[in-house]
């Protein structure tokens, strides 16, 4: 069992009330998770916000639980899971559990984040201190009611029960008398073999919303009285707006308004490549879509108009001649390459890809001399409320962000450039309005998945055994490679270098951003060596972690090589790994990015002469798994994703401007080409949750390289795979 | 800008816009049936099918003067309660991730089963290819399609 504090230096992180519709509220800090860096045994200083209350639970007095969720939903499940680890400690009546999106003060509800799987990573202790504070508080009061101990008292779905005697009361009862009870200075937790709740499969609180149509995103958000507004930015990267036909556009039916904005601050664009934008506002979105087309604009060029011919061209150049900005070399590389006796050298590239999340990007906004009101889908709250009163010049106080459900995010919501820009045309306007994206302004001045290129290097002795290693990785803007990833600590002479190509496009997080990319052409490399060493490329990885287990080279390796190791024999295990099907083809990979590990058999059958794959196997180590179905259901998104953007995706640019603008020329991916079945295993070892949203994804890239080539021969080295020429 | 006569959801309803303007505007702006979804505006997606006297058909590309005197069926109309059966199975299979595709594929699903009581693999890949899922939640739309047909 352990134990955990509520406070520390006597600041509680916690908070009791009374609920005003009757029961108990408990306020807790989300941030109590963290365990503070320990310097010299002592506590180092912990930020204030660890103490800001920005969750609550409400135990009224009809027994309902209301878990209000801070953390915005993109479609990972943390409205069910991260309320389900409370109800677990808490001891609650999961059917009697409901749980809400928090109504979104940002002045109180600080650090809603959900990107980078970390929301579960977070939330995980500080979730079950306030559920088992919770229980603490309602058992003292039972316990008081009845004149006998804590300890005489248990809680069981809802309601507390006498050890040995015959007394009940639920917790509706009895939460009102809570109230008035210390707060702990110290709660314990359960043991995780005791969990009811956790480890078991909930469906999605919001399941019924969503397939019966019941309007809860950004897009669908109304208030009477407000507009329309549709916009267009600049068609090239290095273009800037200087005119349009203005009186033209204004005179089209169903078109109140039409003008310039210009959301750049003191002249700077602040990452927003197309400050500068033409906003149309009306009451209805066709006729704006209509007039958007009748737009004649005149735009300068104002930096150079790039295009992906430019870009590989400039990446392969900074990977010979560059300088790096990141860099690893353990022993001496190049004399480990003289010694060699088999050298293999590969080149992997990607392009730039959009998030294209099925929502497209949208938001509310009413700005007034008072303040400003922003509603919509966001992944980052703060930052957009920071951005908005940066536009307006207002105190953050003055703007307050209400958080929708998101129509898919992957990376795309953590900026707040679209927040900005439906605020900039409130203020025009001087009304409430609702800013839409089209799929083709979605598409076009994104924050892109960024441009990649690495050429990876290995030599082997005349035993077979990895000798030397070197990646060097570039990207535009820079390059998808880690130094301290595997293989780094599995040889002894290993080299990696990452370079930086400059570019106005503009780039950002996009699921799993660099380890897509990276994991690919990695694992996708150490299949060919394990080829050209004759060995299992199973067992050849398995051979690497043995050495980074017993023996690892260097210190400073970003991974548990156990764990990893782990996934991968389960995967092993799970798939039959070396037991062949006539007609079936396999493919093996593993990576570890944001905290799990997964390893993953893909299974390719060839189809009137083409790769198709039929079936993934994956092996997940994310800790101890909340909610299992909800989990299965993300890792086999990711798998879906990885397999689709490795395939099908590109974006390419032509003088600035991107050429794909739809999906009609941008390709993802579609049931067809969907695997038959996504197997998920996950490993069962009790260590605290990470995140599942992004994981699944990197490995399969490779995964998939591997099985193909197995199936028709050919290695993939370009993506996408489908499309690229393979030389 | 003209009249028009429309049948949704089995009740009579009336609007006023251009000939031009795609149904899915007019279920959204006008209407505020809003179950309905915008994703790419040129059939690309199936964010925004409805049932257009029975079959699945992208609204967005759907200009009102061409659907006088249809019944359009929208997701709003599909069931009193969310109990149809591929509704049921979805819910059961826990099938949606972020969810704001999975109206259209519902609809195109549930139109399928219709004319198609128990589509094989393939069948249900050609009906449901137009139906994008950024999510990746094919494998379980799937399994959901086949617990459907089975109710
Ligand atoms: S919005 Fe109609 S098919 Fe995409
Ligand atoms: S569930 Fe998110 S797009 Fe399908």
């Amino acid at each position: 069992m352990t134990k955990v504090k509520t406070a520390l230096d006597r600041r509680s992180f916690l908070k009791i009330s009374a609920a005003a519709s009757g029961g108990i509220l408990i306020g807790f800090s989300w941030f109590a998770g963290c365990t503070p860096d320990t310097k010299n045994g002592k506590f180092v200083e912990v930020p204030n916000e660890w103490f800001e209350i920005n969750s609550y639970i409400k135990i009224g007095d009809t027994g309902m639980v209301t878990i209000y969720s801070p953390n915005p939903e993109i479609g990972q499940n943390i409205k069910t899971s991260m309320p389900m680890i409370v109800a677990e400690e808490l001891d609650a009546d999961w059917n009697h559990v409901q749980v809400e999106q928090a109504p979104l003060n940002t002045g109180i509800y600080q650090n809603q984040f959900a990107g980078g799987s970390l929301s579960i990573r977070m939330g995980w202790t500080a979730l079950r201190t306030a559920g088992a504070t919770g229980r603490f508080m309602l058992l003292t009061a039972a316990a008081k009611e009845w004149g006998v101990t804590i300890d005489d008292v248990f809680a069981e779905k809802g309601i507390i029960k006498e050890k040995n005697g015959n007394r009940k009361i639920s917790f509706g009862e009895i939460a009102s008398k809570a109230v008035g009870i210390e707060i702990p200075k110290e709660v314990k937790l359960k043991d995780t073999k005791d969990f009811k709740l956790i480890g078991t499969s909930q469906q999605n609180v919001d399941g019924k919303k969503i397939v019966t149509g019941v309007p809860q995103y950004g897009i669908d958000f109304h208030r009477e009285g407000m507009k329309i507004a549709v916009l267009k930015h600049a068609p090239a990267f290095g273009m800037k707006l200087k005119s349009f036909n203005e009186e033209e556009i204004k005179a089209l039916p169903g078109v109140d308004d039409a003008f310039m904005v210009d959301i750049s601050i003191n002249g700077k664009a602040n990452g927003n490549a197309s400050p500068q934008f033409i906003a149309i506002v009306g009451d209805t979105t066709w006729p704006l879509l209509q007039a958007k087309k009748a737009i004649k604009a005149t735009w300068e060029t104002i930096s150079e108009l790039e295009d992906s011919e430019m870009h590989s061209k400039r990446m392969e150049a900074a990977i010979r001649t560059g300088k790096p900005n990141q860099r690893r070399e353990d022993g001496n590389v190049k004399a480990a390459f003289k010694k060699a006796v088999k050298i293999i050298e590969k080149t992997y590239t990607a392009p730039f890809m959009a998030h294209n999340t099925m929502e497209p990007m949208n938001f509310f906004a009413n700005v007034t001399t008072e303040g400003a009101e922003m509603i919509g889908p966001t992944q980052t709250p703060q930052s957009l409320e920071r951005a908005v009163a940066g536009y307006l010049n207002m105190s953050v106080d003055k703007v307050s962000v209400n958080m929708t459900r998101m129509g898919g995010g992957f990376g795309r919501r953590l900026y707040p450039i679209f927040g900005v820009e439906a605020a900039a045309i409130s203020k025009q306007i001087g009304k409430p309005v609702k800013l839409i994206y089209s799929r083709e302004d979605d598409m076009s001045q994104g924050t892109y998945r960024p441009a990649y290129r690495s050429t990876y290097k290995a030599g082997l002795d005349k035993d077979n055994n990895l000798i030397a290693f070197s990646a060097k990785g570039a990207g535009v803007p820079n390059g998808g490679i880690y130094t301290n990833r595997y293989p780094a600590g599995t040889v002894d002479n290993y080299l990696v270098e990452k370079f930086a190509v400059k570019t106005n496009i503009t780039t950002g997080a996009w699921r799993a951003p660099g380890s897509h990319f990276a994991a690919g052409a990695e694992q996708s490399f150490l299949d060919e060596v394990a080829e050209l060493a004759g060995k299992d490329p199973l067992e050849f990885r398995l051979e690497l972690f043995d050495r980074a287990i017993n023996n690892p080279v260097g210190k400073k390796n970003d991974y548990d090589a156990k764990r990893y190791a782990g996934v991968l024999k389960l995967v092993k295990e799970k798939s039959g790994w070396g037991k062949t099907t006539p007609g079936v083809h396999r493919g093996v990979a593993a990576y570890y990015c944001h905290s799990t590990y997964v390893a993953e058999v893909v299974d390719v059958i060839m189809e009137n002469g083409k790769p198709k794959v039929q079936k993934v196997w994956c092996a997940v180590d994310c800790g101890i798994l909340v909610n299992p179905d909800a989990a299965k259901n993300i890792i086999q998104g990711g798998v879906i994703d990885g397999i689709g953007h490795a395939m099908y995706s590109e974006l390419t640019f032509d003088k600035g401007v991107n050429q794909q603008s739809n999906f009609d020329t941008y390709q993802l991916i579609r049931h067809s080409q969907a695997p038959q079945d996504i197997e998920v295993f996950f490993v069962d070892n009790g260590i605290s949750p990470t995140g599942l949203g992004e994981p699944g994804l990197p490995p399969v890239v490779a995964a998939l390289a591997n099985a193909m080539y197995k199936a028709t021969g050919k290695r993939y080295y370009h993506q996408p795979f489908n499309t690229a020429e393979q030389a | 800008m003209a009249i028009f006569n429309l049948k949704v959801n089995g009740k009579k309803l009336q609007v006023d816009v251009d000939g031009s303007t795609p149904i899915l505007w007019v279920l959204r702006d006008h209407f505020k049936l809003l179950g309905t979804k915008f994703g790419c505006g040129m059939a690309q997606c199936g964010a925004c099918t409805i049932h257009l006297d029975g079959e699945a058909v992208r609204s967005c590309s759907l200009p009102i003067s061409v659907v006088q005197d249809s019944n359009i069926t929208t997701i709003e109309g599909l069931s009193e309660d969310g109990e149809h059966p591929v509704q049921k199975a979805w819910l059961d299979i826990d099938v949606p991730q972020c969810g704001y595709c999975q109206v259209g594929q519902i609809m195109t699903a549930s139109a399928l089963l219709e004319r198609n009581p128990n589509p094989t693999d393939e069948d249900i890949d050609i009906a449901m290819n137009g139906n994008i899922c950024r999510c990746g939640t094919y494998v379980r739309i799937k399994e959901a399609i086949k617990a459907a047909a089975k109710n």
